[in-house]
């Protein structure tokens, strides 16, 4: 990838305090980079920190520590104008078709939000806008005058596509917005968004826990476990030699559409439970449940490297100081 | 999605046996309109046929307090004490009181009285209630710590105390009722919202109008309140009624308005008087009912 950087996340840390003394980690310390017109995956278990780092990168959550830098701007330092404009070139889709529109307001005015707050299409072109906006989605334009509570849930996430497109984004933050849905409408949703890439040459952070749909509609992939990026890499490298034990556990859990092969392949069944991120393991914090784990795993964090070039990994397997068998 | 459908029928069935709907038995679903909110809202309430019958008896009860007084030519203070405790007549509609004052013109005048307590007091709870709770509930964190520790110590307050010490310090009367009933009223509603607007706050659309850059305004006035209305209305109609019958209670003790004004809680206490003859005496009997 030549591309230049579009968004750059440095050492980002999310903490939230719990109760006294009680620190959970929700993200600690990951940093990747996003090009340009790429779609950048996120996967990992529920409560592995990806919702948060899709919400701290756009300034939901003040982050605890680091850096997110969006066009080389410090994200969390934009105010006043260019703060508008931020909150134009970065959208936001959601997990919840169910609870991300509100049951007040009819389709209008929930797509038309963003253009009333930026004053973009005054007047009669907001309506006209407003339709062609549910056309680029897939719903028709009587629907404006409609309530939430009439449509169904992949029709919702669509009309959630529509208002995050009217304000002309260039970056969207795609929070699971397809784990909510059934498996036929979760492909309709993809494509139409793979689709809207290229119309619009946006930019996407796909957030997700499926990762063969994560694979489908991504160009590079970042597996978090527990508040750490573990591998990060593009989707065809991390399908066909993935380096990390934990990524190789997530892949094996892909079920096979064919029921012979499915019966009789091989899963790694995972041991134990995901630790608590208020208090994580010492060292590596897949070691717990890592079936290669080693003596240095509970004593040393492993280094966040690139192990080949473009395929980054945090494992003690492949650092060339370690005992590397 | 054409196409899609082609794919997906049975390849058995050749295309040309699909036949398209005779024009006439095409439901045309999308111009089927949504309902409005309102309209929708009102329909409900006129298929009910209870609260239609509220809405009569309400709407009668204010057309009442506001014309009833003038029906006759009586004022609530006029007296005629030759004519005192009598039973309804041509004269006197609902007969007179002990000073003889007229119980119609009084018993209207009371109900201007009691309903503009009753509405007054909703009205400010509303206001304070809502302002002080939607704070709270949204900056969240210390200042709600702060703020509803203020609420406790407000509901941990004695009313009757209160208002006795208001009545001392501001002496009775109609103004000092409404403060004595608000001074406390809002708790409730302050908690109700607050509530509300904690659970509201972290909802996804409130997410997604702050990532399209929505102010904390635009958050609370699109967003929050119009999805706390249901819970404040109910509240607010509970309010009413219980602030009514506060402030007859009050005037019932001596506590509340002062004679001559009337109200219903006044009249009821004046007519505990003339109460000995007969049990449910007119005096008594109609405040009582009309209340």
């Amino acid at each position: 990838m030549t591309a230049e950087k579009l968004l750059e996340v440095k050492h980002l840390k999310k903490h939230f305090h719990v109760g006294k003394n009680q620190v959970l980690k929700a993200v600690d310390d990951i940093s990747f980079d996003i090009y340009k017109g790429e779609t950048f995956g996120l996967v990992g278990e529920s409560g592995c920190g990806k919702s948060t780092t899709g919400r701290t990168i756009i300034n939901l959550y003040n982050s605890s520590e680091g850096h997110v830098q969006f066009n080389g701007q410090e994200v969390a330092h934009i105010r006043g104008r260019k703060r508008k404009e931020f909150n134009q070139k970065v959208q936001m889709i959601f997990q919840d078709p169910y609870a991300s529109l509100n049951p007040r307001m009819n389709v209008a005015m929930c797509i038309g939000e963003g253009m009333d707050i930026h004053k973009l299409y005054p007047g009669k072109k907001r309506e006209k806008r407003i339709h062609e906006l549910l056309e680029t989605v897939g719903l028709q334009k009587e629907h404006a005058s409609r309530y939430p509570h009439e449509f169904s849930g992949g029709q919702r996430q669509r009309i959630g596509i529509a208002r995050s497109l009217a304000v002309n984004p260039e970056f969207i933050i795609a929070d699971e917005p397809i784990s909510a849905l059934d498996v036929s409408v979760q492909a309709q949703v993809v494509n139409l968004m793979k689709n809207l890439q290229k119309e619009h040459n946006l930019t996407y952070l796909f957030i997700a826990h499926d990762l063969a749909m994560v694979k489908h509609i991504s160009d590079r992939i970042g597996v978090m476990y527990l508040g750490n990026l573990v591998e990060m890499t593009t989707s065809e490298d991390l399908y066909r030699e993935p380096l990390h034990p934990y990524t190789n556990i997530l892949l094996s859990a892909i079920p096979v559409p064919d029921p012979s092969i499915e019966q009789t392949r091989d899963r790694i069944i995972v041991k134990g439970e995901v630790p608590s991120p208020v208090n994580p393991p010492s060292g590596c914090v897949f070691r717990t449940r890592c079936p290669e784990a080693m003596d240095i795993c509970s004593q040393m964090k492993p280094v966040w490297q690139e192990a080949k070039p473009g395929h980054f990994v945090a494992c003690h397997l492949y650092e060339e100081t370690s005992h590397a068998r | 999605m054409e196409s899609k459908r082609k794919e997906t029928s049975p390849s058995r069935v050749p295309d040309d046996l699909f036949v398209p709907l005779p024009k006439e038995q095409q439901v045309d679903t999308r111009q089927q309109k949504g309902d409005s909110y309102w309209r929708d809202v009102m329909g409900r309430l006129f298929s009910n046929k209870l609260a239609t019958l509220g809405l009569i008896l309400i709407i009668l009860l204010s057309i009442m307090a506001i014309i009833g007084p003038w029906l006759t030519e009586h004022t609530y203070r006029s007296q005629s004490i030759l004519e005192s405790n009598t039973s309804p007549n041509g004269t006197y509609w609902f007969g007179t009181d002990e000073l003889g004052r007229d119980v119609f013109t009084r018993v209207w005048y009371g109900a201007r009285v009691s309903l503009f307590i009753g509405l007054a007091a909703a009205v400010i709870e509303f206001i304070i209630g809502v302002t002080y709770g939607g704070i709270s509930g949204y900056r969240g964190g210390r200042v709600d710590n702060v703020m509803m520790r203020i609420v406790d110590v407000l509901y941990g307050l004695p009313y009757l105390l209160v208002v006795v010490l208001l009545m001392v310090v501001m002496g009775p009367g109609l103004f000092t009722i409404i403060v004595a009933l608000s001074i406390t009223g809002w708790i409730g509603m302050a908690r109700l919202v607050r509530g509300q607007v904690l659970q509201l706050k972290s909802a996804e659309y409130v997410l997604a109008s702050r990532v399209l850059g929505g102010s904390n305004s635009r958050i609370i006035r699109k967003h929050l309140l119009p999805n706390t209305s249901g819970p404040i209305i109910v509240s607010m109609t509970l309010t009413i009624p219980s602030a009514i019958f506060a402030e007859a209670f009050l005037s019932f003790l001596g506590l509340g308005v002062q004679a001559p004004v009337a109200s219903w809680g006044t009249m009821a206490n004046d007519a505990l008087g003339s109460f000995k003859p007969v049990i449910g005496g007119d005096c008594f009997s109609r405040p009582s009912l009309y209340h």
